[in-house]
């Protein structure tokens, strides 16, 4: 009973500890931002490997799903003859919920987890050991850019996931099922709102781009520079990423859509 | 420690230095000196903090006591901007080359002066192959660091730590795990560093022919003291048995061949729990 008392207390105080470690760290990061100013290339750079390359993986799986949604919301509205409504539910779930939180998820498993073991990887070689010595700080020069290009691809990959989603439940609702394709556009068009919906699906995507780059950087900077530590830390890496999406979703989701 | 005409031309001076992690103690109470100009070897046994000493005198790392001055700075007491001045003057060799992966040679040797410098690229390109040609690697330019040997790699790592045209230089470890000609190479540029460029040098190392040919000044550590120290004819005749093990690279000696455990008839007639 007693060790059980003493390894709670010792864990419970070893997470706020690096949750203290990686609120500076993010402070650091937040600092470099601002030097990235005169140097765009680097972040340039960046946004083509987080943002650029996880382009296919949301493009293919956003289609997928706006399918999937077009293909059961057919199912359920047409037993009370609301299969005209379908866009306005294909594009609010998409809209509202699934395009940020799969392509967070997703973003996550891609960009996340190649972010934490390439980090996780310089130290474990002596590069940003290296980098140090050359008087170079490696967080401002390697963190502060991928993190900016995190930031920045997050909402753009979710619009993207979205977009995609819609025009899938269109191919599925109104080319293999026969709903009519002007109600499926005009319903749309008549009920999502600007501010209602885009604005706090981009809210979201932004917060959970955040947090998952965070995670992600802070996880490879964190790293116990072995090949045990780099593969420990990018399974962390998904693994707290994911949750921390989830349940900020509910969070910002109670907060945005509470009063209707 | 050191008689007092070394400590005065010395361009970094370490006094009562001392530094655990954990409860595992590395240094006790050590000082030395560097001289300018000149190649002084830090030797002992793997494991006994050489490379922590290296990252001390870079500002990585805290002593728990003691200073570390660098050019009459020291170094634990200077601000971050003042510290990264600093290591400007300083360069390093890791133990690993620790090249940037994702950049080619030349950009690797440029990285430093793109960084520090407003020097326009057909300067650096020149300063570059310049630096490149003193290792020898100016045809692997475009070489990327995955396709270098290991020697090329630490060589590659040489020419960007003399890009600044620093005041010192730290190799860790240079010679370990290189065949003998890249060992040849390294030997020979690591004095001709030194001598064409005046570059005051510490090389950490358990080599003992390779330091001992080149060094003008040695220091063994070991169990976080210093138990020997001299002008390599110094430390072969030392009269310290431990010193002689170490230089002889014999077996036994004052340094065990056995980890410390219990006797070994109880411990075959035991029940196999850990103790």
């Amino acid at each position: 009973m007693m060790a059980f008392i003493q390894t709670l207390g010792r864990n419970t105080r070893s997470s706020f500890t690096k949750l203290g470690r990686a609120s500076f760290f993010l402070l650091h990061v937040l600092t470099g931002v601002i030097d990235l100013l005169p140097r765009p290339r680097l972040l340039i750079n960046q946004l083509y490997s987080v943002g650029v390359l996880s382009f296919l993986i949301i493009t293919i799986s956003g289609l997928f799903v706006g399918m999937v949604l077009g293909l059961q919301g057919y199912y359920i509205l047409s037993d009370f003859g609301a299969e005209e409504t379908l866009g306005v539910m294909v594009a609010a779930s998409l809209v509202r919920e699934l395009g940020p939180v799969v392509s967070a998820l997703l973003f996550a498993g891609r960009a996340g987890s190649a972010l934490t073991a390439e980090i996780g990887l310089m130290k474990a070689t002596e590069q940003l050991s290296g980098m140090e010595m050359m008087a170079v700080d490696p967080i401002k020069r390697i963190i502060s850019p991928r993190f900016l290009a995190g930031l920045i691809s997050m909402p753009l990959l979710a619009g993207l996931f979205s977009a995609i989603g819609i025009l899938g439940g269109q191919i599925v609702g109104s080319g293999l099922l026969g709903v009519d394709d002007g109600a499926y556009w005009s319903q749309m068009h008549a009920k999502i709102d600007f501010y209602d919906d885009i604005v706090n699906g981009v809210i979201k995507s932004l917060v959970f781009g955040f947090v998952t780059t965070w995670i992600a950087l802070f996880e490879g900077y964190d790293t116990i520079p072995t090949s045990e530590g780099v593969s420990r830390a990018t399974t962390r890496t998904v693994v707290n990423s994911a949750f921390s999406i989830l349940a900020l979703d509910f969070i910002l989701t109670a907060l945005m859509f509470g009063d209707d | 420690m050191g008689d007092t005409s070394r400590s005065q031309n010395s361009l970094v001076v370490v006094r009562n230095l001392s530094f655990s992690r954990g409860d595992n103690k590395i240094f006790t109470d050590i000082s030395m000196d560097f001289e300018r100009g000149k190649i002084t070897a830090i030797m002992g046994p793997s494991g006994t903090g050489k490379t922590t000493l290296l990252k001390l005198i870079g500002g990585q790392l805290q002593p728990a006591q003691g200073t570390i001055t660098v050019d009459s700075n020291n170094v634990h007491r200077l601000r971050r901007s003042e510290l990264f001045n600093l290591r400007k003057r300083i360069g390093m060799l890791f133990q690993s080359g620790a090249l940037l992966t994702d950049m080619n040679v030349f950009d690797n040797v440029a990285f430093p002066l793109r960084e520090h410098t407003q020097l326009p690229e057909s300067m650096i390109r020149s300063i570059v192959l310049m630096k490149l040609q003193a290792v020898g690697l100016r045809g692997a330019r475009y070489l990327m660091p995955n396709e270098l040997s290991g020697g090329m790699a630490r060589r590659v790592a040489l020419a960007r730590a003399i890009a600044l045209d620093p005041m010192m230089i730290m190799y860790d470890e240079p010679f370990t795990g290189q065949d003998p000609i890249s060992k040849g190479i390294l030997v020979h540029l690591i004095k001709s560093l030194n001598v064409t460029l005046g570059l005051t040098t510490i090389i950490v190392s358990h080599d003992v022919h390779e330091t001992s040919a080149i060094a003008d000044y040695i220091y063994v550590v070991s169990d976080g003291k210093v138990i020997g120290e001299g002008t390599p004819s110094d430390i072969k005749h030392s009269s310290s048995e431990w010193v002689q093990q170490f230089m002889d690279g014999s077996a036994d000696g004052p340094v065990h061949f056995h980890y410390p455990a219990r006797d070994l008839q109880d411990d075959l007639m035991s029940s196999g729990k850990r103790y």
